[in-house]
């Protein structure tokens, strides 16, 4: 037995090989998932293991890395995923989004607008946007293949017969530059509109699934709707108790057993950036004029 | 006043201390060596190089004791070692037909060239608690008779030969690996086994159960089952011919199953195959179980059973990744579940609202 | 046991790949736009930036289609086996990467691999050697592009904006292309759309 020397971001470079094609091509049919031969990580499927590759194959010596879970830097997981980069490549990290050049994340999009100077690796559970309407790889791949989406159509039509609204709250279906229909991973629907015409080259990993997508910069990025039912972002009608955001999206947080609640910003730097510049909370009276 | 949570970093270090901690135990007791896993633990170490991919007693040693003796969390740590290793190719196929075998039985015939050798089984055995083994004491030397030589055939060629089975797959150009291509649908039965043989032995186990109940009826004999070390041999390029790596100990099933024919082909029994690294009868015969009924299509047979269900076995085997997703659940999702609680709060404001009832039963704070 | 930075040497092969890979990467991502890389030398017909790119994306897993001009230079298909191991084929349909050393005679895009409509990504990207990313410049559009980008390369074949009509017409299945010239280069993915000269 022979201790274990690993490479530059842990994977070898045969694999890295394998996961840098798979995203060129993904690249270049966007919104399509890539199959490719997704490797055992030293972190659990599920937890991350798709966007680590994905990161692990694009990093470089002088890339600034920020990790973000829930939009928080300090959540567990994404501490964890900053330290392994740390220990494997040696990269920079930072929590600022607007110094990272790569950034990966779970169920967020950075509330600040994100450059051409930088990537978005998300981490994707389930990448297949049909699967809950239809189990079978064969069956999805095949109306991937014909554009066969009327069923999804269907789904978020009863919904409304059902509820009067669309029930997909988080991981909503979007449609990528006009052809593929795409799973933009369980970030709030709130978060939709940031995937279009973004300036930043997005990239999505799902480890345990074995597939890679993209949706390069500038493409246009539809969330699905109808005519009488258009899409709606949705966010906490309140403002963040800490830096008095109208405009982020909101954690809820219970604060006793009576169930009282506030709200705060879940993209952690975004608030802190807020704070620092002297923003807080605002007093009720001037919110109802703030809102106007 | 609530502070935004921090200090996620310090509390994993200290998680990370505490489990190490935990695993090391009451420091009066002895620690663990691998040598002792190795040895008295050696169906766990077989175990967990299965279902590992990787055949390394030493490595899978470590693992079991670094996981606590959690086999599951053990095969992670061997598989995420495995996919780090240099990949030279492929070895020549095992020939278990000169296995050095310590145990073979056949259930289908009560004797057969090689004969009967029970080996170290705990069939037969009273499962009782034996309270000897709670104290250190001597264990007496087996009976031992010297090993017979040669090459025993397997009852699956012993039925061939009289043109009563089906006979093996020819040989396949190149052997799939889907820890190198992603698996896609349908899969080859090379892939299926691949498959089967890295998959969790409790799910294997379940399924081909299922089969005996009637999900999916195969009517199996258990034809042959062997335990022994094969050896390994490895075609190298610049030596220019198969060179032996070294000997494994595996245990392989071959199951003999209902028979199929028409009216161009003679009515024979077909096979189910199964194959592990180690001592695990049972992971081998529920593999066999396995393979024959993923068989289905190909042979024409009824299919809708789980275990027929190639996407449905193929894609839930593997422990590994159930694992991980199973307890990715703990990680947090709060952005998504407020999201749906937003949507519910609205949903119930409306609710209410057309039932012409005025108070809410949960007041938003915002509003 | 993790001590992983202790093995890294000062400077790491899998820099240079990541380096070579990270400026393909944008270049797919922003169709026409040039970048340079660093690249390495090889026996002619090669350029400097094509031998980094196959050094970094090929290996036994992709089979290479070499044109003419690469074909009749032995030495740089022993160097391909030497630093990629990667098969050399007969067939531009059987091909992960094509290379191209004469633009004038790129061949039609329909002998390669174009995908299917189930798996669009099983096709052949072809790189393309050029002299110079000048000349009769083409516009543009499509995902990865703000509003509209200009592109030029030379040389090229004379019905070269119809070949590229034709391919994003099969769009999702299609080829894609990267062009070459010294240590610059610019790509062309399937998805790309080009206006009337």
């Amino acid at each position: 037995m022979s201790a274990p020397v690993y490479n530059f971001a842990y994977l070898d470079e045969q694999t890295k090989r394998m996961i840098r094609r798979a995203i060129l091509k993904a690249i270049a049919i966007p919104g399509y998932q890539v199959p490719f031969a997704s490797r055992e990580m030293p972190m659990p499927y599920g937890w991350g293991t798709g966007g680590v590759q994905v990161t692990a194959s694009i990093l470089g010596p002088d890339d600034k890395l920020k990790v973000i879970d829930q939009g928080s830097d300090d959540t567990t997981n994404a501490v964890s995923i900053r330290k392994f980069f740390v220990k494997t490549a040696g990269v920079e990290t930072t929590t600022k989004t607007s110094e990272a050049t790569v950034i990966q994340t779970r169920h967020r999009v950075p509330e600040q607008a994100l450059t051409e100077d930088q990537v978005l690796v998300y981490q994707v559970p389930i990448p297949e946007p049909l699967r809950f309407l239809e189990p079978r790889e064969t069956e999805t791949r095949r109306m991937h293949a014909l554009s066969e989406y009327g069923l999804m159509h269907v789904k978020l039509y009863e919904d409304i017969a059902r509820h009067g609204h669309i029930a997909t709250t988080y991981a909503y279906p979007v449609e990528v530059g006009g052809r593929y229909v795409m799973d933009p991973s369980p970030i709030p629907k709130f978060d939709n509109p940031k995937l279009s015409d973004c300036a930043a080259l997005q990239l999505f990993g799902a480890g345990r699934e074995k597939r890679i997508y993209a949706i390069p910069p500038y493409t246009h990025v539809k969330s699905l709707d109808f005519e009488d039912h258009p899409f709606e972002p949705y966010r906490h009608d309140a403002q963040c108790e800490l830096c008095g955001a109208m405009n982020s999206y909101l954690d809820e947080v219970i604060t006793d057993d009576a169930g009282s609640r506030m709200f705060v910003c879940s993209d952690t730097d975004f608030c802190e950036g807020r704070r620092a510049a002297g923003h807080g909370p605002v007093a009720a009276g001037a919110m109802e004029t703030a809102r106007g | 006043m609530y502070v935004a949570v921090k200090g996620g970093e310090r509390a994993i270090d200290n998680a990370h201390k505490l489990l190490a901690d935990a695993r090391r135990g009451d420091r009066e007791v002895a620690e663990l060596s691998l040598a002792q896993i190795d040895n008295q633990l050696a169906l766990a170490v077989d175990r967990v190089m299965c279902e590992g991919s990787l055949y390394d007693r030493e490595l899978a040693s470590l693992a079991i004791k670094q996981a606590r003796g959690d086999l599951i969390e053990a095969i992670f740590l061997l598989r995420a070692y495995r996919t780090t290793l240099p990949r030279f190719g492929a070895s020549e196929p095992l020939e278990t037909g000169a296995m050095d075998i310590r145990r073979r039985v056949s259930a289908t015939f009560k004797d057969l060239p090689g004969g009967q050798v029970l080996g170290p089984t705990f069939d037969y055995t009273h499962r009782l608690l034996d309270h000897t083994l709670a104290e250190q004491g001597d264990v007496e030397e087996p009976a031992t008779a010297p090993a017979e030589t040669g090459r025993f055939k397997s009852v699956a060629e012993l039925l061939d030969g009289g043109g009563l089975i089906e006979g093996d797959d020819p040989p396949a150009d190149e052997i799939g690996d889907l820890t190198r291509e992603p698996l896609s649908f349908p899969a080859n039965r090379d892939l299926r086994l691949q498959n089967l043989a890295r998959g969790d032995e409790g799910f294997l186990l379940a399924l081909g159960y299922s089969t005996q109940r009637g999900f999916g009826r195969t009517h199996p004999f258990a034809g042959e089952i062997r335990y022994g070390s094969v050896e390994v041999e490895f075609f190298a390029e610049d030596a220019g011919f198969a060179v032996p790596l070294g000997s494994i100990s595996v245990t392989e099933c071959q199951m003999v199953n209902q028979f199929t024919g028409n009216g161009t082909q003679a009515p024979r029994f077909t096979r189910g195959y199964g194959l592990v690294f180690g001592q695990s009868e049972r992971k081998a015969m529920a593999m066999a179980l396995v393979d024959r009924s993923l068989r289905a299509r190909e042979l024409g047979e009824e299919t809708g059973s789980p275990a027929q269900d190639e996407e449905f076995v193929l894609s839930h085997s593997d422990n590994v990744q159930a694992t991980g997703f199973v307890e990715h659940l703990k990680l947090p999702h709060y952005v998504d579940f407020q999201s749906e609680l937003g949507l519910l709060r609205k949903l119930q404001v409306e609710f209410h609202a057309r039932d012409g009832r005025d108070e809410t039963p949960i007041q938003d704070a915002a509003e | 046991m993790l001590d992983i930075t202790a093995n890294t040497p000062a400077f790491d092969p899998a820099y240079a790949s990541q380096a070579a890979f990270r400026a393909l990467m944008e270049c797919m991502a922003r169709p026409g736009e040039i970048r340079s890389l660093k690249g390495i030398d090889a026996p002619a017909p090669f350029a400097p930036a094509t031998a980094a790119l196959i050094k970094s994306l090929a290996d036994y897993e992709t089979p290479l289609w070499l044109d003419a001009t690469f074909a009749a230079a032995p030495k740089a298909a022993e160097w391909i086996r030497f630093h990629t191991g990667a098969p050399v084929v007969g067939s531009p349909a059987q091909a992960a990467f094509a290379l191209i050393a004469d633009a004038r005679t790129l061949p039609d895009f329909g002998l390669f691999a174009q995908g299917t409509s189930e798996y669009p990504d099983r096709s052949t990207t072809v790189m393309v050697q050029i002299d110079a990313f000048s000349g009769d410049a083409v516009t543009l559009k499509g995902p990865g592009i703000k509003a509209a980008h200009r592109f030029a390369a030379a040389p090229l074949p004379a019905d070269f904006d119809t070949r590229l009509q034709v391919n994003r017409a099969l769009f999702p299945r299609g080829i894609d292309l990267v062009f070459i010239a010294g240590n610059g280069i610019a790509a062309l993915p399937r998805s790309i759309m080009i206006e009337e000269r």
